[in-house]
Formats: structure tokens, sequence, C-alpha cells
């Protein structure tokens, strides 16, 4: 299908059985009907079962990155501020 | 931090060798040049290698002394790799350029590098000499980003320097920039280099790239100068220790698609690797100086999404091959570069806008 704001092709997902549309121009997510309440009551039922941590304070909002990219907020981005850099990490920087 | 031998030989491919009977002496011990080499050779050194290795360095000590009567004579091996052996003495570098390097090519490189001497570090004489069969070129000696301290990379200076170079008009004759081809050569060695787990989504994520960004055909643009191959190495303060930020290596520099030379930070950040604060600074710093790969404002991905794909597969791929010739497991780093390459293979790539200005 056409992404009704950019008209650039939609892509279907399956997140936790629930199907979605996302727009590979805009990358706007279209849900169907009942959809929306499918996520919402996944998402009560991983609150019963783990109650996340509050989310941590952040000055800036992240950056944009690609669907592809590392999830934000997860193991990727820990560890590497300060003065603990990965030393496999340190070389890469350097690497072609 | 002081980099120590061991750290320093798990870069695996650096070596350091020495001509010099003042070894003790040298200047160079404690100021790394990009990749400095440290230890000792550790694989076998074929018979070409070796006049060529000693010429090399018989080459840049008499260039050193032509520039400086006081010499203090320090001279290490700094890179000793199969696409460039390099070769410092004092205040000189030569380095001894891949085989088959197209004369024609490095020569218009050398002299673009001549021409701008506010972006890229110039080499002393433009054109190359050739030394049993190699291309050699000589440089003056910068000052590298410390390796131990990679919290001090100067990522503005890298973006606004990139920024300018992708400003510079390009000469007609300059070839193409050789990233894509670099990151085709990764991806033929992971192929030849035998059965792997990883290999498989490093593979599926290379065939989500267009033509274009793995060689198999000119790139769509092709009147942009662009370096081909950014990484913390490629920067030196010049004069040394604290002169202005240049780029070096001019090997893959050409024309092409800009968005190539900011694709690696692209993809160490959404590989989670880089810190969001630090891609942020590179990208702000590269807006500042009104760089052309991305628009002004905005979401940057539809312009870097293909290239860093390609810079994440590249990186995926060399690191396989490395860990299968060593016969270790991935690491943690070279995983999330793995599994990043896994996710590319559920998402369509973004196509890039034209925001020319």
């Amino acid at each position: 299908m056409q992404c009704p704001k950019c008209r650039a092709p939609m892509h279907t997902y399956n997140r936790n059985g629930v199907q979605i549309e996302q727009c590979s121009g805009c990358r706007g997510i279209f849900l169907d009907y009942g959809e929306l309440e499918s996520l919402t009551r996944l998402e009560a039922q991983w609150s019963q079962a783990a109650p996340p941590p509050p989310p941590a304070p952040q000055a800036y909002p992240a950056p944009p990155a690609p669907a592809w990219g590392a999830p934000h907020g997860g193991h990727g981005h820990h560890g590497h501020h300060g003065h603990h850099r990965n030393k496999s990490f340190g070389h890469m920087l350097f690497s072609s | 931090m002081r980099r120590t031998a061991k750290n320093a030989g798990a870069a695996g491919e650096l070596r350091r060798h020495c001509f010099c009977p003042a070894s003790a002496e040298h200047p160079d011990r404690t100021v790394p040049y990009g990749r400095v080499p440290v230890g000792t050779y550790s694989r076998p050194v074929t018979s070409a290698a070796v006049p060529l290795l000693a010429d090399l360095t018989a080459k840049a000590r008499a260039a050193a002394h032509a520039r400086s009567s006081a010499c203090p004579c320090g001279a290490a091996t700094l890179a000793d790799r199969p696409d460039g052996l390099v070769v410092r003495h004092a205040n000189t570098v030569a380095k001894a350029h891949a085989p088959g390097t197209d004369p024609a090519a490095l020569a218009g490189r050398l002299t673009l590098a001549t021409h701008h001497p506010d972006i890229l570090l110039p080499p002393l004489d433009r054109a190359p000499a050739d030394l049993h069969g190699r291309l050699t070129s000589f440089w003056p000696y910068g000052t590298p980003v410390d390796p131990d301290d990679p919290d001090a990379a100067p990522w503005e200076a890298a973006a606004t320097l990139l920024a300018r170079l992708h400003r510079t008009p390009a000469p007609v004759d300059l070839p193409a920039m050789r990233g894509p081809r670099k990151a085709a050569q990764a991806i033929g060695r992971l192929r030849e280099a035998g059965p792997h787990p990883a290999a498989a989504p490093v593979l599926r994520a290379w065939a989500t790239l267009p033509p274009w960004a793995r060689a198999e055909v000119p790139m769509p643009d092709t009147g942009t100068l662009c370096h081909g191959d950014l990484h913390l190495g490629q920067l030196v303060r010049h004069p040394a220790p604290d002169g202005p930020w240049l780029l070096i290596d001019v090997d893959d520099l050409g024309v092409g698609v800009p968005a190539w030379d900011l694709a690696r930070p692209a993809a160490w950040y959404a590989c989670g690797l880089l810190p969001p604060d630090e891609w942020t600074r590179f990208l702000a710093a590269y807006r500042e100086a009104d760089g052309p790969a991305v628009p002004a404002e905005g979401d940057p991905w539809p312009a870097l999404d293909v290239p860093a794909r390609a810079l994440t597969a590249q990186t995926a791929a060399r690191a396989v091959t490395k860990a299968l010739a060593a016969g270790r497991p991935l690491d943690e780093v070279e995983q999330s570069v793995v599994d990043a390459c896994d996710r590319m293979a559920t998402v369509p790539p973004q196509l890039a806008q034209d925001h020319a200005k």
C-alpha cells in the first residue's frame, strides 16, 4: 500500500503478533482497526509481568537512527561513556 | 593509559621494525601515528618484502635528511599491510602504495592534495616514485589522534574537513572514490574465508544494497569530491604536534557519493557503539560547515542509510574474516555489527532524496 502522507510504499511488519505498516519514506506507521488496542493490551500484559524501570533522564532527545540500528537505551549504548570505551571498538575507530 | 605492546599487538596486522641503531632515543616511541605498530614481525616476511622495507626506510631517511640538517634519526614502520607499507623517519613519512596502484590515478590524487593543503596533508612531491615495482610517496610527519584517548577524538575537525572537501570542485580527470570497491573486496574475502555462522547475515545485508553501493555500477554522484576511507586514523595535526587537523591517505579519494564519508561514524552510532553525543557533534559540525552530503535540517538517514549499511556490512565482513583466520570467536563489539546486519535484511533501504543545494 501507499503512504497516505507522502505516497511512498509501506511495508508490513509483525510486532508481537500485530501487523503494522511502516512507510519507507517518512517512516510513519499505519495501524488497522483494533491494532492499537492489541498493542495497548500487549503493553499492559508486559507491564503486569515486569514493570519497566522509569526511563533514565535524558537532557536531549536521541538523534534519529535507522530502523536496523541497535535498540536505543539498550545494552548497546551502555558502557561506552566516560573513559571505559571498549578496546575492540577503540581499534575499530582507527580501522578501514 | 599508556599503550602497551600487548594491546597494540592485538591490532594484529600492525608491526614495528626499526633500522636505527639509536632505537632507545626514538622520538616517536610515545607519539603514536595512527595505527602505530608495536612488536616484532611474527608472520613470514617474503624475500620480496625485505628489500622493499629496507629501501623504503632508506628513502625515508634520505628524504628526512634532505629536509633537515639536524635529524634526530628516529625511524619506525608505521603500517605494514597488504594495501600499504608506511615508514617514518623523524619528520618524514614514506608510503609504498598497494601493488597494482594506477600511477596516473595516484598522481592525480597527490596533485589534488598539493592543491588543498588546508584540507589534505600535502605530499612532499606530487609525482609518485617507483621502488621495487611499488609506487611510493613522501609526506611530512603529522601527529595522529591518540588511540589510547579516543574520547579526545576531533569529531568537529573531521566533519569540518569533510564538508570542505565535499564543497571543493573536483578536477575533471579524478577517478571514482573507492569506498564501494573496498566494501566489495571485504565481502569477497568473507566469501573466500570459509563457513562461519555470521557470514549469512552479513551477505544478506549486502544483498539489500543497490548495485552502486556494491561497486557493480558507477555511483550516482560523480561530481562530489570524497575521501573514501574516513576513520580516526586518517587525521593528523600538521605541523606536529599542534598544527591544524588535516586528512591523510589519498588512496581511495575521488568523486562519488559524499554520504559515504559520514557513513562510518553513522554506522558506529547505528550499531550502538558510538555514543549519541559524539555522533551529534560530528553531524552538527558537518552541517554547520555547509556539508552537502545530508540535508541541512531534519532526518539525515535517507541520505546515510545505504552507505551506512554498506560500511556496517564491510566492518562485519572484516571482523568475521579476521576471527576465522585467528580461530577465535567474535567479540561483543564485532557481534553487535553482525547483529545490525541481521536486522537490515528485514528493513528495506531508504532512498536518498535529492537535497542538492
